[in-house]
Protein backbone atom coordinates (compact mmCIF):
# COMPACT_ATOMS: atom_id res chain seq x y z
CA UNK A 1 0.00 0.00 0.00
CA UNK A 2 1.17 3.50 -0.81
CA UNK A 3 2.48 5.20 2.31
CA UNK A 4 1.74 8.94 2.19
CA UNK A 5 3.73 9.60 5.35
CA UNK A 6 7.04 8.60 3.78
CA UNK A 7 5.98 9.90 0.40
CA UNK A 8 5.49 13.41 1.77
CA UNK A 9 9.24 13.70 2.15
CA UNK A 10 9.53 13.67 -1.65
CA UNK A 11 7.67 16.99 -1.82
CA UNK A 12 9.90 19.75 -0.44
CA UNK A 13 7.16 22.36 -0.29
CA UNK A 14 5.03 20.22 2.00
CA UNK A 15 7.71 20.60 4.67
CA UNK A 16 7.23 24.37 4.98
CA UNK A 17 5.14 26.26 7.47
CA UNK A 18 2.59 29.01 6.85
CA UNK A 19 0.89 31.83 8.78
CA UNK A 20 3.35 32.13 11.61
CA UNK A 21 4.76 28.65 11.93
CA UNK A 22 1.78 26.39 11.28
CA UNK A 23 2.64 23.16 9.46
CA UNK A 24 1.07 23.25 6.01
CA UNK A 25 -1.95 21.05 5.39
CA UNK A 26 -2.34 21.27 1.63
CA UNK A 27 -5.82 20.30 0.49
CA UNK A 28 -5.91 22.17 -2.80
CA UNK A 29 -4.46 19.56 -5.13
CA UNK A 30 -7.55 19.85 -7.30
CA UNK A 31 -6.33 23.31 -8.26
CA UNK A 32 -2.71 22.35 -8.62
CA UNK A 33 -0.56 19.60 -7.12
CA UNK A 34 2.75 20.06 -5.32
CA UNK A 35 5.87 18.74 -7.04
CA UNK A 36 8.13 15.90 -5.95
CA UNK A 37 11.91 16.34 -6.00
CA UNK A 38 12.40 14.15 -9.12
CA UNK A 39 10.22 16.55 -11.14
CA UNK A 40 12.10 19.59 -9.85
CA UNK A 41 15.41 17.80 -10.51
CA UNK A 42 14.41 16.87 -14.06
CA UNK A 43 13.67 20.47 -14.96
CA UNK A 44 16.85 21.66 -13.28
CA UNK A 45 18.97 19.01 -15.01
CA UNK A 46 17.53 19.93 -18.39
CA UNK A 47 18.48 23.58 -17.92
CA UNK A 48 21.85 22.71 -16.46
CA UNK A 49 22.78 20.13 -19.11
CA UNK A 50 20.69 19.94 -22.26
CA UNK A 51 18.88 23.21 -22.83
CA UNK A 52 18.27 23.95 -26.51
CA UNK A 53 15.36 24.56 -28.86
CA UNK A 54 13.87 21.36 -30.26
CA UNK A 55 13.36 20.26 -33.85
CA UNK A 56 15.75 22.96 -35.03
CA UNK A 57 19.50 23.15 -35.29
CA UNK A 58 22.05 20.43 -35.87
CA UNK A 59 24.19 20.77 -32.78
CA UNK A 60 24.48 18.17 -30.06
CA UNK A 61 22.40 20.07 -27.54
CA UNK A 62 19.55 20.42 -30.04
CA UNK A 63 19.70 16.68 -30.58
CA UNK A 64 19.64 15.94 -26.87
CA UNK A 65 16.83 18.35 -26.21
CA UNK A 66 14.77 16.98 -29.08
CA UNK A 67 15.27 13.45 -27.88
CA UNK A 68 14.23 14.35 -24.33
CA UNK A 69 11.18 16.15 -25.70
CA UNK A 70 10.07 13.19 -27.78
CA UNK A 71 10.82 10.60 -25.09
CA UNK A 72 8.56 12.59 -22.81
CA UNK A 73 5.81 12.40 -25.40
CA UNK A 74 6.13 8.62 -25.45
CA UNK A 75 6.07 8.44 -21.65
CA UNK A 76 3.00 10.64 -21.27
CA UNK A 77 1.20 8.81 -24.11
CA UNK A 78 1.90 5.52 -22.41
CA UNK A 79 0.64 6.89 -19.09
CA UNK A 80 -2.81 7.68 -20.51
CA UNK A 81 -3.11 4.70 -22.83
CA UNK A 82 -2.43 6.58 -26.06
CA UNK A 83 0.04 6.23 -28.94
CA UNK A 84 3.00 8.59 -29.11
CA UNK A 85 1.79 10.40 -32.21
CA UNK A 86 -1.56 11.09 -30.60
CA UNK A 87 -0.17 13.48 -27.99
CA UNK A 88 0.20 17.20 -28.69
CA UNK A 89 1.91 19.49 -26.17
CA UNK A 90 -0.06 22.54 -25.15
CA UNK A 91 0.43 25.04 -22.36
CA UNK A 92 -2.42 23.52 -20.34
CA UNK A 93 -5.75 21.72 -20.69
CA UNK A 94 -7.50 24.99 -21.45
CA UNK A 95 -5.34 25.49 -24.51
CA UNK A 96 -5.87 21.86 -25.56
CA UNK A 97 -9.65 22.28 -25.48
CA UNK A 98 -9.41 25.57 -27.37
CA UNK A 99 -7.18 23.88 -29.93
CA UNK A 100 -9.93 21.38 -30.76
CA UNK A 101 -12.68 24.01 -30.76
CA UNK A 102 -10.63 26.23 -33.09
CA UNK A 103 -9.98 23.27 -35.39
CA UNK A 104 -13.71 22.97 -35.84
CA UNK A 105 -14.02 26.73 -36.21
CA UNK A 106 -11.31 27.02 -38.86
CA UNK A 107 -12.78 24.14 -40.85
CA UNK A 108 -16.21 25.75 -40.65
CA UNK A 109 -14.90 29.15 -41.75
CA UNK A 110 -13.01 27.62 -44.69
CA UNK A 111 -16.05 25.65 -45.78
CA UNK A 112 -18.34 28.65 -45.69
CA UNK A 113 -15.73 30.83 -47.48
CA UNK A 114 -15.69 28.25 -50.25
CA UNK A 115 -19.47 28.13 -50.65
CA UNK A 116 -19.64 31.91 -50.76
CA UNK A 117 -16.79 32.00 -53.26
CA UNK A 118 -14.51 33.58 -50.68
CA UNK A 119 -10.74 33.97 -50.64
CA UNK A 120 -7.88 31.53 -50.33
CA UNK A 121 -8.96 30.08 -46.97
CA UNK A 122 -9.76 26.75 -48.60
CA UNK A 123 -6.15 26.26 -49.62
CA UNK A 124 -5.01 26.05 -46.00
CA UNK A 125 -7.80 23.82 -44.75
CA UNK A 126 -8.05 20.50 -46.56
CA UNK A 127 -11.29 19.25 -48.05
CA UNK A 128 -11.16 16.32 -45.66
CA UNK A 129 -10.97 18.75 -42.74
CA UNK A 130 -13.85 20.78 -44.03
CA UNK A 131 -15.99 17.70 -44.46
CA UNK A 132 -15.16 16.27 -41.10
CA UNK A 133 -15.18 19.33 -38.91
CA UNK A 134 -17.53 21.82 -40.50
CA UNK A 135 -20.27 23.04 -38.17
CA UNK A 136 -23.25 25.09 -39.27
CA UNK A 137 -26.71 26.10 -38.19
CA UNK A 138 -28.68 23.02 -37.25
CA UNK A 139 -25.65 21.22 -35.79
CA UNK A 140 -25.49 20.75 -32.05
CA UNK A 141 -22.72 20.68 -29.47
CA UNK A 142 -23.51 18.93 -26.19
CA UNK A 143 -21.76 19.67 -22.88
CA UNK A 144 -22.90 19.19 -19.29
CA UNK A 145 -23.88 21.56 -16.53
CA UNK A 146 -20.95 20.23 -14.50
CA UNK A 147 -18.24 21.55 -16.81
CA UNK A 148 -15.29 23.63 -15.74
CA UNK A 149 -15.39 26.90 -17.69
CA UNK A 150 -12.46 25.55 -19.75
CA UNK A 151 -14.73 22.89 -21.23
CA UNK A 152 -17.75 25.13 -21.58
CA UNK A 153 -16.76 28.59 -22.79
CA UNK A 154 -14.79 27.41 -25.89
CA UNK A 155 -17.85 25.40 -27.03
CA UNK A 156 -20.19 28.27 -26.31
CA UNK A 157 -17.95 30.46 -28.46
CA UNK A 158 -17.74 27.86 -31.21
CA UNK A 159 -21.52 27.57 -31.31
CA UNK A 160 -21.95 31.34 -31.44
CA UNK A 161 -19.44 31.69 -34.29
CA UNK A 162 -20.73 28.82 -36.44
CA UNK A 163 -24.47 29.07 -35.82
CA UNK A 164 -24.51 25.68 -34.13
CA UNK A 165 -26.61 25.20 -30.99
CA UNK A 166 -25.17 24.45 -27.56
CA UNK A 167 -27.15 21.96 -25.50
CA UNK A 168 -26.35 20.37 -22.18
CA UNK A 169 -26.80 17.34 -20.03
CA UNK A 170 -28.42 18.30 -16.72
CA UNK A 171 -27.46 17.26 -13.21
CA UNK A 172 -29.19 15.40 -10.42
CA UNK A 173 -29.60 17.09 -7.04
CA UNK A 174 -26.42 15.24 -6.02
CA UNK A 175 -24.55 16.93 -8.82
CA UNK A 176 -24.11 13.85 -11.00
CA UNK A 177 -24.81 13.87 -14.73
CA UNK A 178 -28.48 13.00 -14.98
CA UNK A 179 -29.03 9.99 -17.30
CA UNK A 180 -32.60 11.18 -17.80
CA UNK A 181 -31.18 14.09 -19.80
CA UNK A 182 -28.77 12.03 -21.95
CA UNK A 183 -31.43 12.24 -24.63
CA UNK A 184 -30.09 15.70 -25.58
CA UNK A 185 -27.53 13.65 -27.50
CA UNK A 186 -29.38 13.20 -30.79
CA UNK A 187 -29.00 12.99 -34.56
CA UNK A 188 -27.88 16.63 -34.78
CA UNK A 189 -25.12 16.26 -32.18
CA UNK A 190 -21.67 16.71 -33.73
CA UNK A 191 -19.59 17.13 -30.57
CA UNK A 192 -20.03 15.79 -27.05
CA UNK A 193 -17.61 17.61 -24.71
CA UNK A 194 -17.76 16.21 -21.24
CA UNK A 195 -15.75 16.15 -18.05
CA UNK A 196 -14.33 12.87 -16.80
CA UNK A 197 -14.81 14.05 -13.22
CA UNK A 198 -16.21 17.24 -11.75
CA UNK A 199 -13.68 19.54 -10.11
CA UNK A 200 -16.42 20.62 -7.69
CA UNK A 201 -18.18 17.43 -6.59
CA UNK A 202 -15.54 14.89 -7.60
CA UNK A 203 -18.28 12.84 -9.31
CA UNK A 204 -16.84 10.53 -11.97
CA UNK A 205 -18.69 10.38 -15.29
CA UNK A 206 -19.91 7.14 -16.85
CA UNK A 207 -17.92 7.75 -20.02
CA UNK A 208 -18.72 4.37 -21.62
CA UNK A 209 -22.44 5.04 -21.76
CA UNK A 210 -21.94 8.54 -23.17
CA UNK A 211 -19.46 7.34 -25.78
CA UNK A 212 -21.95 4.65 -26.85
CA UNK A 213 -24.62 7.29 -27.35
CA UNK A 214 -22.26 9.60 -29.20
CA UNK A 215 -21.19 6.77 -31.51
CA UNK A 216 -24.83 5.99 -32.28
CA UNK A 217 -25.25 9.48 -33.68
CA UNK A 218 -21.77 9.92 -35.14
CA UNK A 219 -20.65 12.65 -32.75
CA UNK A 220 -17.06 13.27 -31.68
CA UNK A 221 -16.31 12.87 -27.99
CA UNK A 222 -14.00 15.35 -26.24
CA UNK A 223 -13.06 14.34 -22.70
CA UNK A 224 -11.81 16.78 -20.06
CA UNK A 225 -9.52 14.45 -18.14
CA UNK A 226 -7.97 17.19 -16.01
CA UNK A 227 -9.13 15.86 -12.65
CA UNK A 228 -8.94 12.14 -13.38
CA UNK A 229 -5.52 11.86 -15.02
CA UNK A 230 -3.81 12.66 -11.74
CA UNK A 231 -5.90 10.49 -9.47
CA UNK A 232 -6.89 7.23 -11.16
CA UNK A 233 -5.77 4.99 -14.01
CA UNK A 234 -6.90 6.52 -17.32
CA UNK A 235 -6.81 4.52 -20.55
CA UNK A 236 -7.94 6.77 -23.38
CA UNK A 237 -7.96 3.99 -25.97
CA UNK A 238 -10.14 1.82 -23.74
CA UNK A 239 -12.47 4.78 -23.13
CA UNK A 240 -12.58 5.21 -26.91
CA UNK A 241 -12.87 9.02 -26.78
CA UNK A 242 -11.77 11.07 -29.79
CA UNK A 243 -10.00 13.90 -28.01
CA UNK A 244 -8.93 14.44 -24.40
CA UNK A 245 -7.22 17.22 -22.47
CA UNK A 246 -5.16 17.29 -19.28
CA UNK A 247 -2.63 19.52 -17.51
CA UNK A 248 0.73 18.45 -16.06
CA UNK A 249 0.47 20.77 -13.07
CA UNK A 250 -2.41 18.77 -11.57
CA UNK A 251 -0.40 15.56 -12.06
CA UNK A 252 2.53 16.55 -9.79
CA UNK A 253 4.19 17.95 -12.92
CA UNK A 254 5.28 21.47 -13.90
CA UNK A 255 3.05 24.41 -14.79
CA UNK A 256 3.21 25.62 -18.38
CA UNK A 257 2.59 22.28 -20.05
CA UNK A 258 -0.46 20.19 -20.79
CA UNK A 259 -1.52 17.82 -23.48
CA UNK A 260 -4.14 17.19 -26.07
CA UNK A 261 -4.86 13.61 -27.00
CA UNK A 262 -6.45 13.05 -30.42
CA UNK A 263 -6.98 9.86 -32.36
CA UNK A 264 -4.35 9.84 -35.08
CA UNK A 265 -6.68 10.05 -38.08
CA UNK A 266 -8.59 12.88 -36.43
CA UNK A 267 -5.44 14.89 -35.73
CA UNK A 268 -4.38 14.30 -39.37
CA UNK A 269 -7.43 16.21 -40.57
CA UNK A 270 -7.62 18.85 -37.85
CA UNK A 271 -6.65 22.35 -39.04
CA UNK A 272 -4.00 24.16 -36.98
CA UNK A 273 -4.87 26.53 -34.15
CA UNK A 274 -1.76 28.69 -33.58
CA UNK A 275 0.41 29.23 -36.64
CA UNK A 276 4.00 30.37 -37.06
CA UNK A 277 7.42 28.77 -36.76
CA UNK A 278 8.10 25.06 -36.26
CA UNK A 279 4.75 23.89 -37.61
CA UNK A 280 5.23 24.59 -41.33
CA UNK A 281 6.66 22.82 -44.37
CA UNK A 282 6.86 25.31 -47.24
CA UNK A 283 6.26 29.00 -46.73
CA UNK A 284 6.01 31.47 -49.61
CA UNK A 285 4.75 35.01 -49.48
CA UNK A 286 1.39 33.75 -50.68
CA UNK A 287 0.73 30.56 -48.73
CA UNK A 288 1.98 27.90 -46.36
CA UNK A 289 1.77 24.16 -46.02
CA UNK A 290 1.70 22.63 -42.57
CA UNK A 291 3.51 19.74 -40.96
CA UNK A 292 1.70 16.60 -39.92
CA UNK A 293 0.58 16.28 -36.31
CA UNK A 294 1.74 16.61 -33.62
CA UNK A 295 4.15 19.33 -34.90
CA UNK A 296 1.29 21.04 -36.74
CA UNK A 297 -0.10 22.01 -33.36
CA UNK A 298 3.16 22.98 -31.67
CA UNK A 299 3.84 26.44 -33.07
CA UNK A 300 6.76 28.46 -31.80
CA UNK A 301 9.50 27.62 -29.31
CA UNK A 302 8.26 24.96 -26.95
CA UNK A 303 8.29 24.56 -23.15
CA UNK A 304 10.90 21.82 -23.31
CA UNK A 305 12.05 21.89 -19.69
CA UNK A 306 8.44 21.57 -18.55
CA UNK A 307 7.81 18.72 -20.98
CA UNK A 308 10.82 16.95 -19.49
CA UNK A 309 9.43 17.61 -16.01
CA UNK A 310 6.08 16.22 -17.13
CA UNK A 311 7.78 12.95 -18.03
CA UNK A 312 9.35 12.78 -14.58
CA UNK A 313 5.89 13.38 -13.09
CA UNK A 314 4.18 10.52 -14.92
CA UNK A 315 7.11 8.28 -14.09
CA UNK A 316 6.76 9.24 -10.44
CA UNK A 317 3.03 8.44 -10.50
CA UNK A 318 3.59 5.21 -12.44
CA UNK A 319 6.12 4.05 -9.88
CA UNK A 320 3.49 4.55 -7.16
CA UNK A 321 0.94 2.76 -9.33
CA UNK A 322 -2.23 4.55 -10.32
CA UNK A 323 -4.35 1.76 -8.82
CA UNK A 324 -2.64 2.41 -5.51
CA UNK A 325 -3.08 6.15 -5.90
CA UNK A 326 -6.79 5.71 -6.58
CA UNK A 327 -7.24 3.35 -3.63
CA UNK A 328 -5.41 5.72 -1.27
CA UNK A 329 -7.40 8.73 -2.41
CA UNK A 330 -10.69 6.82 -2.12
CA UNK A 331 -9.77 6.30 1.53
CA UNK A 332 -9.08 10.02 1.93
CA UNK A 333 -12.42 10.82 0.26
CA UNK A 334 -14.21 8.57 2.74
CA UNK A 335 -12.43 10.23 5.68
CA UNK A 336 -13.38 13.68 4.42
CA UNK A 337 -17.00 12.70 3.83
CA UNK A 338 -17.32 11.08 7.27
CA UNK A 339 -15.54 13.98 8.94
CA UNK A 340 -17.76 16.59 7.33
CA UNK A 341 -20.87 14.65 8.31
CA UNK A 342 -19.82 15.06 11.96
CA UNK A 343 -19.50 18.84 11.87
CA UNK A 344 -22.80 20.53 12.70
CA UNK A 345 -23.99 23.02 10.12
CA UNK A 346 -21.69 21.80 7.36
CA UNK A 347 -23.26 20.42 4.21
CA UNK A 348 -21.44 18.34 1.63
CA UNK A 349 -22.26 19.37 -1.94
CA UNK A 350 -22.43 16.58 -4.47
CA UNK A 351 -22.53 12.82 -3.97
CA UNK A 352 -22.87 11.86 -0.33
CA UNK A 353 -20.88 8.64 -0.61
CA UNK A 354 -17.45 7.73 -1.91
CA UNK A 355 -18.57 5.55 -4.84
CA UNK A 356 -17.48 6.76 -8.28
CA UNK A 357 -15.92 9.95 -6.98
CA UNK A 358 -12.54 11.48 -6.46
CA UNK A 359 -11.25 12.94 -3.20
CA UNK A 360 -12.62 16.35 -4.14
CA UNK A 361 -15.23 17.60 -1.69
CA UNK A 362 -17.05 20.88 -1.91
CA UNK A 363 -19.05 21.99 1.08
CA UNK A 364 -21.07 24.78 2.53
CA UNK A 365 -20.94 26.05 6.10
CA UNK A 366 -24.30 27.33 7.23
CA UNK A 367 -24.29 31.13 7.67
CA UNK A 368 -20.57 31.49 6.98
CA UNK A 369 -19.41 32.58 3.54
CA UNK A 370 -16.86 30.25 1.87
CA UNK A 371 -14.29 33.04 1.77
CA UNK A 372 -14.52 33.38 5.53
CA UNK A 373 -14.36 29.60 5.93
CA UNK A 374 -11.18 29.53 3.87
CA UNK A 375 -9.66 32.39 5.84
CA UNK A 376 -10.07 30.70 9.22
CA UNK A 377 -8.82 27.36 7.85
CA UNK A 378 -5.84 29.20 6.36
CA UNK A 379 -5.02 30.73 9.73
CA UNK A 380 -4.71 27.12 10.99
CA UNK A 381 -2.42 26.18 8.11
CA UNK A 382 -5.12 24.36 6.16
CA UNK A 383 -5.21 25.37 2.47
CA UNK A 384 -8.52 24.83 0.69
CA UNK A 385 -10.05 26.53 -2.33
CA UNK A 386 -12.94 28.97 -2.04
CA UNK A 387 -15.18 30.52 -4.67
CA UNK A 388 -16.82 28.90 -7.66
CA UNK A 389 -13.75 26.95 -8.79
CA UNK A 390 -14.21 28.07 -12.42
CA UNK A 391 -17.52 26.23 -12.55
CA UNK A 392 -20.36 28.69 -12.00
CA UNK A 393 -23.21 26.69 -13.61
CA UNK A 394 -22.85 23.68 -11.30
CA UNK A 395 -22.92 25.97 -8.27
CA UNK A 396 -26.09 27.59 -9.56
CA UNK A 397 -27.57 24.13 -10.09
CA UNK A 398 -26.66 23.09 -6.53
CA UNK A 399 -28.28 26.27 -5.23
CA UNK A 400 -25.18 28.00 -3.88
CA UNK A 401 -23.24 31.06 -5.03
CA UNK A 402 -19.89 29.65 -4.06
CA UNK A 403 -18.37 26.89 -1.99
CA UNK A 404 -15.25 25.82 -0.17
CA UNK A 405 -13.47 22.78 -1.53
CA UNK A 406 -10.94 20.38 -0.08
CA UNK A 407 -9.12 18.09 -2.49
CA UNK A 408 -6.53 15.42 -1.80
CA UNK A 409 -3.45 14.24 -3.64
CA UNK A 410 -1.10 11.28 -3.44
CA UNK A 411 0.62 12.86 -0.43
CA UNK A 412 -2.52 13.54 1.61
CA UNK A 413 -2.57 11.76 4.96
CA UNK A 414 -5.29 10.87 7.43
CA UNK A 415 -3.66 13.43 9.75
CA UNK A 416 -4.19 16.11 7.09
CA UNK A 417 -7.87 15.25 6.92
CA UNK A 418 -8.12 15.30 10.72
CA UNK A 419 -6.55 18.77 10.83
CA UNK A 420 -9.02 19.94 8.22
CA UNK A 421 -12.03 18.58 10.09
CA UNK A 422 -10.78 20.06 13.37
CA UNK A 423 -10.45 23.36 11.51
CA UNK A 424 -14.05 23.15 10.35
CA UNK A 425 -15.21 22.83 13.95
CA UNK A 426 -13.10 25.89 14.70
CA UNK A 427 -14.71 27.86 11.86
CA UNK A 428 -18.12 27.37 13.38
CA UNK A 429 -16.89 28.31 16.83
CA UNK A 430 -15.08 31.40 15.60
CA UNK A 431 -18.15 32.81 13.94
CA UNK A 432 -20.16 32.26 17.04
CA UNK A 433 -21.96 29.01 16.49
CA UNK A 434 -21.89 26.58 19.36
CA UNK A 435 -21.44 22.93 18.52
CA UNK A 436 -25.19 22.61 18.71
CA UNK A 437 -26.90 24.34 15.81
CA UNK A 438 -27.94 27.42 17.85
CA UNK A 439 -25.87 30.60 17.41
CA UNK A 440 -24.02 31.63 20.56
CA UNK A 441 -22.98 35.02 21.94
CA UNK A 442 -20.70 36.15 19.11
CA UNK A 443 -23.53 35.89 16.63
CA UNK A 444 -23.51 34.42 13.15
CA UNK A 445 -22.32 36.23 10.07
CA UNK B 1 -4.78 31.62 15.04
CA UNK B 2 -7.04 33.40 17.46
CA UNK B 3 -5.01 36.61 17.43
CA UNK B 4 -4.58 36.97 13.70
CA UNK B 5 -8.20 36.12 13.04
CA UNK B 6 -9.49 38.43 15.73
CA UNK B 7 -7.42 41.24 14.29
CA UNK B 8 -8.88 40.59 10.89
CA UNK B 9 -12.44 39.99 11.97
CA UNK B 10 -12.85 42.90 14.37
CA UNK B 11 -16.08 42.85 16.34
CA UNK B 12 -17.21 45.93 14.38
CA UNK B 13 -16.89 43.92 11.18
CA UNK B 14 -18.77 40.93 12.54
CA UNK B 15 -21.52 43.19 13.87
CA UNK B 16 -21.94 45.00 10.57
CA UNK B 17 -21.87 41.75 8.62
CA UNK B 18 -24.75 40.52 10.73
CA UNK B 19 -26.86 43.69 11.01
CA UNK B 20 -26.25 45.25 7.63
CA UNK B 21 -27.01 48.94 7.14
CA UNK B 22 -28.33 50.24 3.86
CA UNK B 23 -29.21 46.81 2.53
CA UNK B 24 -32.26 46.91 0.34
CA UNK B 25 -33.40 47.91 -3.09
CA UNK B 26 -33.86 51.60 -3.85
CA UNK B 27 -36.87 52.21 -6.11
CA UNK B 28 -35.89 55.74 -7.15
CA UNK B 29 -32.30 56.35 -8.01
CA UNK B 30 -30.06 58.44 -10.20
CA UNK B 31 -27.11 56.10 -10.42
CA UNK B 32 -26.61 52.35 -10.23
CA UNK B 33 -23.59 50.10 -10.27
CA UNK B 34 -23.11 46.35 -10.37
CA UNK B 35 -19.76 45.07 -9.14
CA UNK B 36 -18.44 41.54 -9.12
CA UNK B 37 -15.44 39.98 -7.48
CA UNK B 38 -14.78 37.12 -9.89
CA UNK B 39 -12.37 35.25 -7.64
CA UNK B 40 -15.01 34.40 -5.08
CA UNK B 41 -18.25 35.38 -6.76
CA UNK B 42 -19.14 38.22 -4.39
CA UNK B 43 -21.48 40.70 -6.03
CA UNK B 44 -23.34 43.86 -5.25
CA UNK B 45 -25.85 46.13 -6.93
CA UNK B 46 -25.77 49.59 -5.42
CA UNK B 47 -28.09 52.50 -6.15
CA UNK B 48 -27.82 56.15 -5.11
CA UNK B 49 -30.18 59.09 -5.21
CA UNK B 50 -28.77 62.61 -4.97
CA UNK B 51 -30.58 65.79 -3.97
CA UNK B 52 -31.72 68.28 -6.58
CA UNK B 53 -28.38 70.05 -6.68
CA UNK B 54 -26.65 66.72 -7.09
CA UNK B 55 -24.40 67.54 -4.21
CA UNK B 56 -25.65 65.36 -1.40
CA UNK B 57 -26.36 61.63 -1.15
CA UNK B 58 -30.00 61.53 -0.22
CA UNK B 59 -30.56 57.80 -0.38
CA UNK B 60 -28.42 54.73 -0.91
CA UNK B 61 -29.42 51.07 -1.10
CA UNK B 62 -27.52 47.93 -1.94
CA UNK B 63 -28.30 44.27 -2.53
CA UNK B 64 -25.99 41.38 -3.13
CA UNK B 65 -24.17 38.59 -1.47
CA UNK B 66 -20.68 38.00 -0.34
CA UNK B 67 -18.30 37.28 2.48
CA UNK B 68 -18.43 39.01 5.85
CA UNK B 69 -15.72 41.47 4.82
CA UNK B 70 -17.55 42.70 1.72
CA UNK B 71 -20.90 42.84 3.47
CA UNK B 72 -19.56 44.64 6.51
CA UNK B 73 -17.65 47.10 4.35
CA UNK B 74 -20.83 47.99 2.46
CA UNK B 75 -22.70 48.47 5.71
CA UNK B 76 -20.01 50.68 7.25
CA UNK B 77 -19.73 52.67 4.04
CA UNK B 78 -23.46 53.31 4.08
CA UNK B 79 -23.26 54.83 7.53
CA UNK B 80 -20.30 56.98 6.54
CA UNK B 81 -21.72 58.50 3.38
CA UNK B 82 -25.46 58.69 3.80
CA UNK B 83 -26.61 62.31 3.79
CA UNK B 84 -23.05 63.43 3.11
CA UNK B 85 -21.79 65.58 0.28
CA UNK B 86 -20.65 63.69 -2.82
CA UNK B 87 -17.26 65.33 -2.46
CA UNK B 88 -16.99 64.05 1.11
CA UNK B 89 -17.92 60.54 0.02
CA UNK B 90 -15.22 60.69 -2.65
CA UNK B 91 -12.69 61.83 -0.05
CA UNK B 92 -13.62 59.00 2.32
CA UNK B 93 -13.35 56.56 -0.57
CA UNK B 94 -9.81 57.78 -1.19
CA UNK B 95 -8.90 57.38 2.48
CA UNK B 96 -10.28 53.85 2.44
CA UNK B 97 -8.30 52.98 -0.69
CA UNK B 98 -5.18 54.31 0.99
CA UNK B 99 -5.94 52.16 4.01
CA UNK B 100 -6.26 49.11 1.77
CA UNK B 101 -2.93 49.91 0.14
CA UNK B 102 -1.19 50.29 3.52
CA UNK B 103 -0.56 46.56 4.12
CA UNK B 104 -1.93 46.73 7.63
CA UNK B 105 -0.21 49.97 8.70
CA UNK B 106 -2.47 52.56 10.27
CA UNK B 107 -3.12 55.86 8.51
CA UNK B 108 -2.50 59.18 10.22
CA UNK B 109 -4.92 59.97 13.07
CA UNK B 110 -6.95 62.52 11.11
CA UNK B 111 -7.78 60.16 8.31
CA UNK B 112 -8.34 57.24 10.65
CA UNK B 113 -10.80 59.30 12.58
CA UNK B 114 -12.59 60.33 9.42
CA UNK B 115 -12.94 56.66 8.49
CA UNK B 116 -14.54 55.93 11.86
CA UNK B 117 -15.82 52.29 11.85
CA UNK B 118 -14.13 51.74 8.50
CA UNK B 119 -10.77 51.93 10.27
CA UNK B 120 -11.58 48.47 11.63
CA UNK B 121 -10.61 47.19 8.19
CA UNK B 122 -6.94 48.04 8.76
CA UNK B 123 -6.09 44.36 9.26
CA UNK B 124 -7.81 43.34 6.02
CA UNK B 125 -5.05 45.05 4.07
CA UNK B 126 -2.67 42.33 5.28
CA UNK B 127 -4.54 39.78 3.17
CA UNK B 128 -4.21 40.71 -0.50
CA UNK B 129 -7.05 38.40 -1.51
CA UNK B 130 -9.45 40.16 0.83
CA UNK B 131 -8.73 43.74 -0.21
CA UNK B 132 -11.02 43.32 -3.21
CA UNK B 133 -13.79 42.17 -0.88
CA UNK B 134 -13.45 45.28 1.26
CA UNK B 135 -13.31 47.56 -1.78
CA UNK B 136 -16.31 46.07 -3.58
CA UNK B 137 -18.82 48.51 -2.10
CA UNK B 138 -16.55 51.52 -2.51
CA UNK B 139 -16.03 50.68 -6.19
CA UNK B 140 -19.79 50.46 -6.64
CA UNK B 141 -20.29 53.76 -4.86
CA UNK B 142 -17.76 55.62 -6.98
CA UNK B 143 -19.32 54.25 -10.15
CA UNK B 144 -22.92 54.93 -9.11
CA UNK B 145 -22.09 58.48 -7.98
CA UNK B 146 -20.40 59.26 -11.29
CA UNK B 147 -23.55 58.18 -13.08
CA UNK B 148 -25.85 60.05 -10.77
CA UNK B 149 -23.90 63.25 -11.36
CA UNK B 150 -24.01 63.13 -15.13
CA UNK B 151 -27.41 61.39 -15.41
CA UNK B 152 -30.42 63.01 -17.07
C1 LIG C 1 -12.15 19.77 -14.67
C2 LIG C 1 -11.15 20.79 -15.13
N1 LIG C 1 -11.10 21.13 -16.41
C3 LIG C 1 -10.21 22.03 -16.88
C4 LIG C 1 -9.34 22.67 -16.05
C5 LIG C 1 -8.40 23.68 -16.63
O1 LIG C 1 -7.09 23.33 -16.44
P1 LIG C 1 -5.95 24.38 -16.73
O2 LIG C 1 -6.28 25.58 -15.93
O3 LIG C 1 -4.70 23.71 -16.27
O4 LIG C 1 -5.96 24.63 -18.20
C6 LIG C 1 -9.36 22.35 -14.69
C7 LIG C 1 -8.44 23.00 -13.72
O5 LIG C 1 -8.56 24.10 -13.28
C8 LIG C 1 -10.28 21.40 -14.22
O6 LIG C 1 -10.36 21.08 -12.92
Amino acid sequence: MLNPDTLKADFPLLGRTVRGGKPLVYLDSGATAQKPQPVIDAELAFYAQSNAAVHRGAHQLAEEATEAYELARAAVANFVGAAEDEIVWTKNATEALNLVAHGFLNASLAASAKTTGGGPASTVVSDAAQQRYRLQAGDEIVVSEAEHHANLVPWQQLAAKTGATLRWIGLTDEGRLDPETYSVIGPRTRILAITHASNVTGAITDVAELVRRARDVGAYVVLDACQTAAHMPVDLHALDVDFAAFSAHKMVGPTGVGALFGKRELLEDLPPFLTGGSMVEVVTMESTSFMPPPQRFEAGTQMVAQVVGFRAAVEYLSALGMDQVAAHEAEMAQLMIDGIADVPGVRLLGPQDSADRLAVVAFEVESVHPHDVGQVLDSLGVAVRVGHHCAQPIHRRLGVHASARASAGVYTTAADVEAFIAGLHEVRRFFGFAESAAPAARGGV
Amino acid sequence: MADAMEQLYQQVILDHARARQGEGELAEYGGESFQLNPTCGDQVTLRVQLDEDRETIQALGWTGQGCSISQASLSVMYELVIEQKVTRAAELGEHFRELMAARGQELDPARLEALDDASAFTGVARYPARIKCALLGWMALRDALAQAQVGA
